[in-house]
């Protein structure tokens, strides 16, 4: 059956013309990091992010890059902080609005980490919620249900708040609309070996890999001495 | 009808406004040793103006208080009286200007200029000034000369400015028997502050503060404060903060009575845009942050604020939303940050030539690649806290990089954190 024929046999169905009616487009909350936004447009609002990869390959630079970009557009952020990691210092750094961030610190316990980002979730008005499980036990991220991940994921659906989660490897499967895989390149170094020598910042690798399409990006994040 | 007691000495005058609200609750404290009160329906009571003036010397009589008490058909009419006569004066209605005649002018408390003025024409009294033609008066005194003529013909009008109680807004609930779960109470708190509620809002007020305060078994007390950053008027939000409240910090006993008081203030007036920022609610969040706290504690949500200091590591925590500055801050670009250890790991580090060059803490372990440092900082000396250290940073032959700090005290190391 041709798409004409189709088209009118269902037309005839529900007894009324009938139109294809496209989603709207995902809005975007662009990370400040123009190799990354010029790939991958930002990070979904309304939808799960997960952001990946093991100890220094710039996933605390990429999620303080994005809520400084959010806190200059004036929108509030809320960290979970489930290992109580986050560096007040290194975010004024990247220019993170403290003022404007909710920092709330879960003791290494995901369970409360998940309570608290349904909490933050379900109270609406963020415009970037991170849920950071980049230090937590690899244990206790997989004992997360996919239950919760879906929960937060329908509780973030058709709002404005960009919902991304830190962690090592992903866990949250289907319900991630974006998972971003970072790695270290290579650490900059200034200065001869012996003495006088300044780690000037490292260089990171960014490969999109949720929606599945080869996209490669790298940026360079500085150091702050 | 209005009456006016006025003190005849003055250690009467601080009974006086109590024994007016004996009467009517609309009384108006027109001078210290002077109140004027509204006696309208009091006839229904009392009778005529002759019974409810000895009504008024009967009780002034008991209360061993010497008042002159005069009632006149409007308040400055009934002031004048009371002023001027000794005992009770009964100002006939529409007669006034007679009845008032004798009155000197000093009753009137004219300005000096008016009082010298009237004293060079001769006009000493009430009834003179009274018989002064009025549109004269307005062009050689002005307003207030008219005003003084009404005053003297006993025909000035003008509202009694009655006593306003105290705002309080507090209920209070003795139980018939000891309440010892929190569930019970809550239906009872509701229940006082739907009473609030409706009471704020029926004077077009809102709440930025409640407190609690219950009486425990024992003769204990239990007060909690609970403060809003903006002024609120919803019932459910208030009992669920209080609730969350209650639960983080529970009576030490059973609760045989609450008080709840809230502080009036006006009402938070906003007006949404179509161009301004997402921003959390301040209801909602202020419920948020409650729940919040009962999960992970009350000192580990807010916001942070970095302390004036070079010490590792200072800042605090400040309550959210308190201090949203509106002016954007520049993004400054992707930073390396550090995620901080908290306590730091100590860790064994291998040092030749002065160089790291082996790291072992809890999960880290490897030859060191490469290191810079050190950096040397150290603070707080004319404390009793002082600190002095090395610091160093560390890349491991798998490519992660790690601050890795050497106390001047001990020399013992540490891994502070990792960069990322």
């Amino acid at each position: 059956m041709g798409t004409a024929a189709l088209r009118k046999h269902l037309e005839t169905i529900t007894g009324g013309p009938f139109a294809w009616r496209s989603w709207p487009e995902t809005e975007l909350l662009p990370t400040g990091i123009p190799e990354v936004d010029a790939r991958a447009g930002g990070l979904p609002r309304g939808a799960l992010t997960e952001i990946c990869g093991p100890a220094s390959s710039g996933r605390t630079s990429l999620m303080l890059a994005a809520m400084a970009r959010a806190g200059a557009c004036r929108e509030y952020c809320a960290l979970i902080d489930t290992a109580g990691v986050f560096d007040p210092r290194s975010a004024a750094e990247a220019g993170v609005a403290l003022d404007r961030l909710l920092w709330v610190r879960c003791g290494g316990d995901a369970e409360k980490a998940l309570k608290a980002a349904d909490l933050i979730v379900q109270g609406g008005g963020f415009g970037l919620v991170v849920l950071d499980l980049g230090d937590t036990p690899s244990s206790s991220v997989r004992r997360i249900s996919m239950t919760s991940w879906f929960r937060l994921r329908r509780a973030v659906e058709h709002t404005r708040t960009v919902l991304a989660a830190v962690e090592c490897i992903p866990h949250a499967g289907t319900c991630a609309s974006l998972v971003l895989e970072l790695r270290r390149a290579e650490a900059g170094w200034s200065g001869a070996p012996g003495c006088s020598r300044l780690l000037e910042g490292m260089r990171v690798e960014v490969e999109r890999r949720k929606p599945v399409g080869q996209l490669r990006a790298s940026f360079a994040a500085l150091a702050v001495r | 009808m209005y009456g006016c007691l006025h003190a005849a000495e003055p250690e009467s005058a601080a009974s006086l406004v109590a024994l007016a609200q004996r009467f009517s609750p609309r009384v108006e404290a027109t001078a210290p040793d002077t109140v004027t009160l509204d006696i309208a329906g009091l006839e229904l009571l009392y009778g005529g103006p002759h019974e409810i003036a000895a009504a008024l010397a009967r009780t002034a009589a008991r209360w061993r208080i010497r008042a002159n008490i005069a009632i006149a058909s409007n308040p400055d009419a009934a002031i004048c009286a009371a002023r001027g006569f000794a005992g009770l004066s009964l100002v006939p209605a529409g007669d006034e200007a007679r009845f008032l005649g004798p009155l000197p002018l000093e009753a009137l408390h004219p300005s000096p200029e008016i009082a010298d003025l009237l004293a060079r024409w001769g006009i000493r009294r009430f009834r003179e000034l009274a018989a002064l033609p009025e549109r004269g008066l307005v062009e050689r005194l002005g307003p207030e000369g008219v005003r003084l003529h009404k005053l003297a013909r006993g025909v000035f009008e003008r509202p009694l400015v009655p006593l306003e109680e105290p705002l309080e807004f507090v209920e209070r609930l003795e139980f018939d028997y000891p309440v010892e779960q929190l569930e019970p109470l809550s239906f009872l708190l509701a229940r006082m502050l739907n009473t609030l509620v409706a009471r704020l809002g029926s004077r077009a007020l809102a709440t930025n503060e409640l407190r609690l305060a219950l009486k425990l078994e024992g003769g204990g007390a239990h007060e909690r404060v609970i403060r809003m950053p903006v002024p609120m008027l919803d019932a459910r939000v208030f009992l669920k903060l209080l609730q969350l409240d209650l639960e983080a910090h529970p009576p030490q006993a059973a609760i045989l009575g609450a008080l709840l008081e809230a502080m009036p203030v006006k009402p938070r007036a906003a007006q949404a845009g179509l161009f301004i920022p997402l921003a959390p609610e301040p209801e909602k969040l202020e419920v948020t942050l409650a729940r919040l706290a009962a999960v992970v504690g009350e000192g580990n949500v807010g916001s942070p604020e970095l302390l004036d200091t070079h010490r590792p590591d200072a800042f605090r925590m400040r309550r959210f939303g308190e201090a949203a500055s509106g002016a954007p801050v520049a993004c400054a670009g992707p930073r390396m940050a550090l995620r901080v250890f908290r306590p730091a790991r100590p860790a064994q580090v291998a040092v030749v030539k002065d160089r790291p060059v082996y790291l072992r803490a809890e999960g880290i372990r490897g030859s060191v690649a490469g290191a810079a440092g050190p950096w040397r900082t150290s603070g707080d000396w004319w404390t009793q806290t002082p600190w002095a250290r090395d610091e160093w940073d560390v890349a491991l032959a798998d490519g992660a990089l790690y601050r890795i700090v050497r106390e001047h005290a001990g020399g013992r190391w540490f891994v502070e954190g990792s960069y990322d």
